[in-house]
């Protein structure tokens, strides 16, 4: 997601970066393009039209013409409109009513509703600790009630149970009647999917809302979706009032114009955004983070608390008092790869590292070469992990042949270990961790970066596992890092 | 409201774009800047992609009139598009000999594939093929009930196994089954998946090898179901599903609300793909075969011919 806008626009960028002097003829050229990778990112005509004018407007002004670094200036006025076009605070649902708070999700055919249904439910569940249930009203589609059913199973949320024969309406009455009785918090109502020209069903929509009285009414956006995201946000807002706007499909690949028209065009903030198709890959939708991410500056929040999320603190601080010391062993390096693993992989991990953003080589790492790494590690005996200098040939052809690998394979897991140790030596020496997280801040000067070509950047992502609070503040400032690496 | 209508509906927002801007136009010999931008945002709105609406822009520039009102232009505008349109309409064709003939359906997730196949599964029968549908998505919740109420709907027998089962082991029963019987087509529902996740796109081109193993020439027809709300990302998607399972087809669903699918323009000119149909609606019936006229009439805001 927004990786291709983000190539397009630093591609862009890097044309007027370090130029003394910029006339009004090449902002408007450079403009001309920002239009055209806007379009192509699927970014509603209206949307664009109007970011590209405003951007000019501010970027020909005497603000640049007097800057000293006028490209610098283009990209960083760039950026605000981006981070105002997306809205600048996470908005959090306001579920702050006497209950049961009815949250009723509407959208088009496919958008992704009764998943995004079961995924909110069970972060309600789980994260709010509220007493939630899901009602399907989608008498539409086949099978789409039982869907719901199996997904409040799967999530641990109750379920309406289905009556056959009833009508939208009927189900919300008796959702409402229902959860009222039974003294659940929030009661979720996944209706059927309509087109917002379909005046039946909308109507029908209405009677719903009408009924329920819903606290929030969430507006599902597939991310994948083209210029017509503005007639579905008009078409569904001036029928109901929506109270905010999910975006699913955020993982595809889609360059994310629907995320930037959305906020723009409904006037609503972006509330949550789907992530993956297990139902917990469901995020708050963080708008200065996704405004970075497009403009290849990182997320290193997102990547700080997802670290914090998976990563063990005592593991943390086991392997940190180690690493002081200047010890690093084979278990230090299997606990680290775990860890990277948990946070979603290699790839997942470079996308948050700011300076990472133009590396080729970060979205082209081998996934697997981390599994093959743990296999390699578990076919070794625990002497060998605390003492890699004890393995010798024989010793080699046995972990190679336990773990599916070659002898090579063992190889560079050892010399990559060694010089992980060794820049472990180095580190110690240079004073401690404060100097590594700036090391890492910069993107440069990664430990073994070299001579491993199979990991790629493998390494860097691991750190902020141990390293990572601060990380931040190894940041170097301001817009360096549009750069390409 | 007949399809033409809906499908002339979907497309009446640009159409009165250009309407507004081209009107009041009375002779010129060649349009002026102004009023070729306003075809190009146009039909960027229209989700054609800035690249496929620059090179109609230029196409139209080129031109020379010698009497140009509002009708005009529009059917010069669809001229172009039924240019680049035509080539690739072609009907799905039941072929497959020995029987049966496979057809794989394959998309992202909730792009309208399991009622896709009811519709294809309808038009077929009507045309007295016998026809078996096989649930291969074992992922997605109540996914195989969505796809068993279908054939009941249009009386076609159905093959499923279990939630969470293996695709791959379904279908292979599937051909084996349609094989046995002798059953004119066997068409495969699969589950959802972004093009993006490398391990399901891995799994997709697995069920497609063992369509093949009883059948050396299954599956086909493989289609790929796009949704007509889809922006330029359904480039992406084609590329790289026919890259892991081989599309040979495209059919465009959802084209009743007000997307206009100009992206199967862009799609025509880069894959040159054939494209079977459009779905218009959530009836067994709404499924049309895909009239590059109508569509690049209803494009550029002409009423059906």
């Amino acid at each position: 997601m927004f990786d291709s806008l983000s190539d397009r626009l630093s591609g862009v960028f890097d044309k007027l970066r370090g130029r003394g002097a910029l006339s009004e003829t090449e902002v408007r050229a450079a403009m001309r393009e920002v239009r055209v990778a806007l379009l192509e990112a699927d970014v509603a005509l209206p949307v664009a039209r109007e970011f590209v004018e405003e951007v000019t407007e501010r970027a020909v002004g005497e603000e640049v013409v007097r800057s000293v670094t006028p490209g610098q200036m283009v990209v960083k006025i760039v950026n605000d409109a981006l981070v105002e076009l997306l809205g600048s605070t996470n908005a959090e649902l306001d579920l702050n009513t006497s209950p049961p708070a009815v949250v009723m999700m509407v959208g088009l055919q496919g958008s992704g509703k009764t998943t995004t249904t079961a995924k909110l439910a069970k972060r309600l569940k789980e994260k709010d600790r509220k007493k939630v249930m899901m009602a399907s009203l989608d008498v539409a589609r086949p099978a789409a009630q039982e869907q719901l059913a199996v997904l409040g199973r799967q999530a641990g949320v109750d379920t309406l149970p289905i009556v056959a024969g009833q009508s939208p309406t009927d189900i919300a009455k008796r959702a409402l009647e229902s959860a009222r009785l039974q003294g659940y918090d929030v009661l979720m109502l996944d209706t059927a999917g309509r087109l917002h020209v379909d005046q039946q069903l909308m109507d029908e929509m209405n009677a719903i809302a009408a009924a329920s009285k819903p606290a929030e009414t969430l507006l599902v956006v597939d991310s994948l979706t083209g210029q017509d995201a503005v007639n579905v946000a008009k078409g569904f807002g001036a029928e109901v009032e929506l109270s905010g706007v999910i975006l699913t499909r955020m993982d595809g690949d889609a360059r994310g114009g629907a995320a930037l028209s959305m906020r723009k065009v409904t006037g609503k903030p972006i509330k949550f955004a789907g992530t993956g198709e297990g139902l917990d890959a469901i995020e708050p939708f963080h708008p200065d983070r996704v405004a970075g991410r497009i403009l290849g500056m990182g997320d290193v929040v997102s990547l700080v608390e997802k670290a914090a999320e998976t990563v063990k603190m005592e593991d943390a601080e086991r392997l940190a008092k180690k690493m002081e010391k200047g010890k690093f062993d084979l278990d230090d390096l299997a606990l680290q790869i775990k860890q990277m693993q948990a946070m979603g992989g290699v790839g997942a991990l470079a996308k948050m590292m700011p300076g990472m953003k133009g590396m080729k080589a970060a979205g082209d790492v081998d996934e697997k070469a981390l599994t093959r790494l743990e296999a390699m590690m578990s076919s070794m005996t625990p002497g060998e992990r605390a003492k890699p200098k004890i393995i010798n040939a024989k010793r080699k052809i046995r972990i190679a042949k336990g773990s599916g690998t070659t002898v090579q394979d063992v190889n560079k897991l050892l010399k990559m270990h060694q010089q992980m140790e060794s820049a472990m030596k180095k580190l110690k020496k240079m004073g401690g961790f404060g100097k590594l997280a700036a090391m890492f801040g910069g993107g440069k000067g990664l430990p073994g970066g070299d001579g491993m070509p199979d990991l790629g950047g493998a390494l860097p992502g691991g750190l902020p596992g141990l390293g990572g609070p601060g990380a931040p503040g190894g940041l170097p400032p301001g817009f360096d890092k549009f750069s390409k690496k | 409201m007949s399809w033409l209508d809906r499908l002339t509906g979907g497309f009446r927002k640009t159409a009165d774009r250009i309407g507004e801007n081209i009107s009041g136009l009375t002779s010129k010999t060649a349009l002026d800047t102004t009023t070729l931008d306003d075809i190009e945002e146009a039909l960027i709105a229209s989700d054609l992609g800035p690249e496929a609406s620059k090179r109609i822009r230029d196409a139209i520039a080129a031109r020379r009139f010698e009497q140009l009102d509002e009708r005009g232009l529009r059917t010069i505008l669809a001229e172009e598009i039924e240019k680049i349109l035509t080539p690739v309409a072609k009907p799905l064709d039941i072929h497959g000999f020995p029987r049966p003939h496979v057809i794989l359906v394959i998309g992202v997730n909730g792009s309208g594939k399991t009622t896709t196949i009811g519709k294809i599964g309808h038009h077929l029968m009507e045309q007295d093929y016998g026809v078996l549908l096989a649930a291969g998505d074992t992922f997605r919740a109540a996914a195989i009930e969505q796809l068993k109420i279908w054939g009941e709907r249009i009386h076609a027998p159905v093959i499923a196994g279990k939630e969470g089962g293996d695709p791959a082991s379904i279908v292979f029963d599937g051909v084996k089954q349609a094989t046995e019987t002798g059953i004119d087509v066997l068409i495969v529902d699969t589950a959802g998946r972004l093009q993006n996740k490398q391990h399901l796109m891995d799994e997709l081109s697995k069920v497609r090898r063992v369509l093949g193993k009883l059948n050396e020439a299954a599956p086909h027809d493989v289609i790929l179901v796009l949704d007509a709300t889809t922006g330029q990302n359904a480039l992406n998607q084609i590329e790289v599903f026919q890259e892991t399972a081989g599309v040979t087809g495209l059919v465009m669903t959802k084209l009743d609300g007000t997307a206009r699918g100009g992206v199967l323009v862009a799609a025509a000119e880069k894959f040159g793909l054939p494209i079977h149909a459009i779905g218009v609606g959530e009836g067994v019936d709404d499924l049309r075969p895909f009239d590059p006229r109508a569509v690049a009439r209803a494009i550029a805001g002409l009423p059906p011919q």
